[in-house]
């Protein structure tokens, strides 16, 4: 990763607080994410990790905390603003229209980036035409990047679960994002598949600069990809730095090999 | 372009320059990108050839260095072996899934100083043997992708080599025409390693005269056009590839076609749709079991229609293709299956325009072959090796015999040897094998033959059959000719046998161990309600001894027809109470008979099939895949078979 320059603190969590009822999903959890860099968030079952990223998002509005996003504060967003921003994601189960085409699917990342009204589009002249040209024009980008030709045309639902994460990815990078958020994305795969999804996380990174925060079980994976790790446990943050610090971090370890008593 | 089109048309870069200029706006290259079909004209690839010849010479390619092109078919890596050609230097393909130590051993031997690589895992390769290959000066590569963090000041972007000829060739506008003039047909155009399955690969030279000479009798042969299209799928390191895409296109001037990768090859052939298709048996047979798999999965009024028209095919298709006698009501049905079932499949098939199909390379089954005439398709055989620019004989359009490789190639003579040997002799019979003059005083006869190794004879229309390595054709007792290989592959063509091996050398008759196909013969049991456990008692079964003597006796009948191998009749034979496995050193790992082997360790069964038991017990050891080793063994029934009476030729 010689090429790559991690930038300046563009995502910055404050003190962040997340209640559902009495149940406390993340209690102040402060942590950054740096232009460029590849964050990863672990934790065991139930630490809060997807709550986070929902908050980043969007998808939830913690209690308390703030957070500042490209150096704007933000109040209450909604997840289609945070898309507008720039922010992209994929999710633990996979959410892609079954029935839909892979190339069909990853065009709907591109769904904020399209200007024609409905009825242009509907009647498929002029401005809709050209528009529809230029986004086929960047899916196949991607297409070509995650190297899945053999199967545009094939409906997602066909597909098996390794290739179906990677067109979920697909449509999360159509968006051309500024920074990408993937819940688990090597969960249920098998190793060749995993290092194929490191290796696209990881090109995604070097190639379009584009700022990541992972979530992922597989420590190995954690460990060899990320720039820096944040550690979640009950909903605190227990740990956070390289990943050399945080496999040396005490709390960490009793966290995840549990104490002796 | 000076006076390139009034001189003689006898080197590749001639050619290409050629084309630019009577046919410039016609399209010579397709490749499919980012999902659209991207063309290149002739004018365009001249062009490109122009400058990647003019930014060679300015990184200082010299007459005679040899560069390394390594990928899949890419329209620039084409032009690379153009543009080496221009310079007088010479191209030699690797084969693009090598690992870097087997290219190793090819790169060291042709002293490869450049080399272009179709992307970073290719360049990697190279820089994994770097060390080793001190003479390697300049790497290039095709796709740019994950290659910025190479700042190896010897690996280059081919962009950049197309800027920097660009710039060349305008301060040096004749520099390249003089060197296109300074080339000779008989200079060395290409080098192909052979493959080595017989000790290290060669590097088998041949001329711009020997390639367009083979090309030119193909491409007359065929009556192949400019309007001909081919999709360009198979490695450019084989031979055949390079007669086709490359010699053939530059010398009749059709469209070459790169898939988008090698995972979208069906799709890209559909879309396509070329008029003149290579493929390996082993491709014509996956096509035909992903269709009949699809018709399984069909409704029952498709289906139906499906198995009447491929009856009709079977029983006249061929003879239509071959402008034979037909009765008309045979000729109506089969323009109505043509509108219901042949048209369509061809479609799916992405084979709807083809005028011609080739395959060559193993042997290909006569129903599988039988099936795509059939259907409509032209698809016939050709014989060839890398040493005679893969081109010996054809099979002539009308003249089509299932079981010969057809009739020698114009310009081409063939002659039997003594010892059945297929000699060869004609302008494509390579020029030497790089560096190698002792191995190609072996394989080229005084009189200026090549000798094949292949073992063959001409049948009485004089189409030349292929039965064997020369190596491996014997002779029985009675100095009839024994050739193990070619009635193995006839047994191996039923689906029920798997594996076969066949004795006869030096003995009185031949007979032959049969290994059954367990998924087909296993299928059949059930559907006769014969109960098994596993493949040893299935193998034991009375009914499957029964179906294995069908096939035997069938190809009794098929070798009494002919000839010379009516000897062969299989006598006596045995189904094997295990499967022969590489594991268990029966079979190499290319699966491929271990015949001295093999006659050791089952010397006892051998024994018992040369005296008159009927039976044979046998104890054997093998090894399962967790490592752990058992053994196996069964009382053996040994069959004789009807074998039919030698009608001897006077002649």
């Amino acid at each position: 990763m010689s090429g790559r320059k991690i930038g300046e603190v563009i995502l910055d969590l404050q003190h962040i607080s997340l209640r559902f009822g009495g149940v406390k999903a993340l209690t102040d959890i402060s942590f950054d994410v740096k232009e460029h860099e590849i964050r990863a968030i672990i934790g065991p079952n139930g630490a809060g990790k997807s709550s986070m990223l929902n908050v980043i998002n969007g998808v939830y509005h913690p209690q308390e905390g703030k957070i500042t996003f490209h150096g704007e504060e933000r109040a209450k967003m909604e997840p289609h603003q945070a898309a507008m921003q720039g922010i992209s994601r994929t999710f633990q189960n996979i959410a892609l229209f079954k029935g839909m085409s892979v190339l069909d699917n990853i065009m709907t990342g591109r769904i904020t980036k399209m200007k024609a009204n409905f009825l242009e589009q509907a009647i498929h002249l002029g401005r809709a035409r050209r528009e529809e040209l230029a986004h086929r024009a960047k899916v196949e980008e991607v297409i070509d990047f995650l190297e899945i030709q053999h199967i545009r045309k094939t409906p997602v639902g066909r597909l098996p679960y390794g290739l179906q994460k990677r067109v979920e990815l697909g449509r999360a990078l159509a968006a051309e994002p500024s920074m990408l958020l993937l819940d688990e994305p090597m969960a249920g795969m098998n190793v060749e598949e995993k290092q194929d999804m490191c290796r696209f996380i990881l090109d995604v990174n070097d190639q379009f600069g584009t700022t990541i925060v992972l979530i992922e079980h597989d420590m190995g994976v954690v460990m060899d990809i990320s720039d820096r790790v944040v550690v979640l446990d009950y909903g605190k943050k227990i740990g956070d730095g390289t990943p050399d610090e945080v496999r040396n971090n005490e709390e960490v370890i009793s966290a995840y090999l549990g104490v002796s008593h | 372009m000076p006076d390139t089109a009034t001189r003689a048309l006898d080197t590749f870069p001639r050619l290409l320059f050629y084309h630019a200029q009577v046919r410039g706006e016609k399209v010579a290259m397709r490749e499919k990108d980012l999902g659209i079909w991207q063309s290149w004209t002739w004018a365009d690839v001249a062009d490109h050839v122009r400058s990647l010849a003019c930014g060679l010479a300015e990184m200082g390619f010299k007459r005679g260095d040899n560069l390394a092109i390594i990928g899949d078919n890419r329209p620039r890596l084409y032009m690379m072996m153009a543009a080496v050609q221009c310079l007088g230097g010479v191209p030699v393909p690797l084969y693009q899934d090598a690992v870097g130590a087997e290219m190793l051993f090819v790169l060291q031997d042709a002293d490869v100083r450049f080399a272009l690589v179709e992307d970073q895992e290719q360049v990697d390769k190279l820089l994994e043997v770097r060390e080793e290959l001190p003479s390697l000066q300049h790497i290039f590569y095709d796709d740019p992708r994950g290659m910025r963090h190479y700042n190896q000041p010897f690996i280059h972007d081919i962009e950049e080599l197309m800027a920097m000829g660009k710039i060349h060739n305008q301060n040096h506008p004749d520099v390249l025409d003089a060197e296109i003039a300074k080339g000779a047909a008989d200079d060395v155009s290409i080098m192909l390693y052979t493959s080595g399955t017989t000790g290290k690969p060669k590097g088998v030279c041949q001329t711009h005269h020997a390639f367009i000479a083979s090309a030119r009798g193909g491409v007359e042969f065929d009556h192949l056009t400019d309007q001909d299209d081919i999709l360009s799928y198979l490695p450019m390191a084989w031979v055949g590839d390079h007669l086709f895409s490359f010699a053939q296109a530059l010398v009749s001037g059709f469209t070459i076609n790169c898939p988008e990768s090698g995972d979208t090859v069906m799709t890209d052939l559909r879309e396509i749709g070329p008029t003149y298709y290579f493929a390996p048996p082993r491709v014509f047979e996956n096509l035909l079991t992903q269709v009949m798999i699809r018709m399984e999965d069909a409704s029952a009024i498709k289906r139906k229609m499906f198995h009447y028209f491929m009856d009709v095919a079977r029983r006249s298709g061929a003879d239509i293709l071959d402008g034979k006698a037909v009765p008309f009501s045979e000729r109506v049905l089969y323009a109505l299956g043509s509108l219901c079932t042949y048209g369509p499949l061809k479609n799916v098939l992405g084979m709807s325009r083809i005028r011609v199909a080739y395959t060559a390379g193993a042997a290909i089954g006569p129903d599988l072959f039988r099936f795509y005439r059939s259907i409509g398709i032209n698809l016939k055989q050709l014989y060839g090796q890398t040493e005679t620019c893969a081109y010996v004989c054809l099979q002539p359009d009308g003249h089509i015999k299932l079981d010969s490789v057809g009739m020698p190639a114009p310009g081409v003579e063939v002659k039997i040897a003594d010892n059945g040997e297929i000699l060869v002799k004609g302008p494509m019979v390579l020029k030497g094998y790089y560096k190698r003059p002792d191995a190609t005083a072996e394989s080229i006869n005084a009189d200026g033959y090549f000798m094949t190794g292949d073992a063959g004879f001409f049948d009485d229309d004089g189409h030349l059959k292929i039965i064997d390595r020369a190596k491996d054709v014997g002779k029985l007792n009675n100095g009839a000719m024994f050739a193990p290989n070619y009635i193995e592959n006839k047994l191996k063509f039923f689906p029920h046998i798997k594996e076969a091996v066949c004795f006869g050398h030096e003995r009185d008759m031949v007979c032959a161990f049969i290994n059954i196909d367990v998924g087909a013969v296993g299928n059949w049991a059930e559907r006769q309600g014969i109960a098994y456990s596993g493949y040893t008692d299935l193998a034991g079964k009375p009914e499957v001894c029964n179906l294995i003597q069908e096939c035997v006796e069938k190809i009794n009948e098929e070798l009494v027809r002919e000839g010379m191998l009516a000897d062969s009749q299989i006598h006596r034979f045995l189904v094997l109470h295990k499967e022969l496995d590489p594991d268990d050193d029966e079979l190499t790992r290319t699966r491929k008979v271990r015949r001295n082997f093999i006659s050791e360790k089952y010397a006892v069964l051998i024994d018992a099939l040369y005296s008159d038991k009927t039976s044979q017990f046998i104890e054997t050891e093998v090894k399962f895949e967790d490592g752990r080793r058992g053994k196996v063994s069964a009382d053996l029934v040994i069959r004789d078979t009807k074998t039919l009476p030698v009608v001897k030729n006077a002649a």
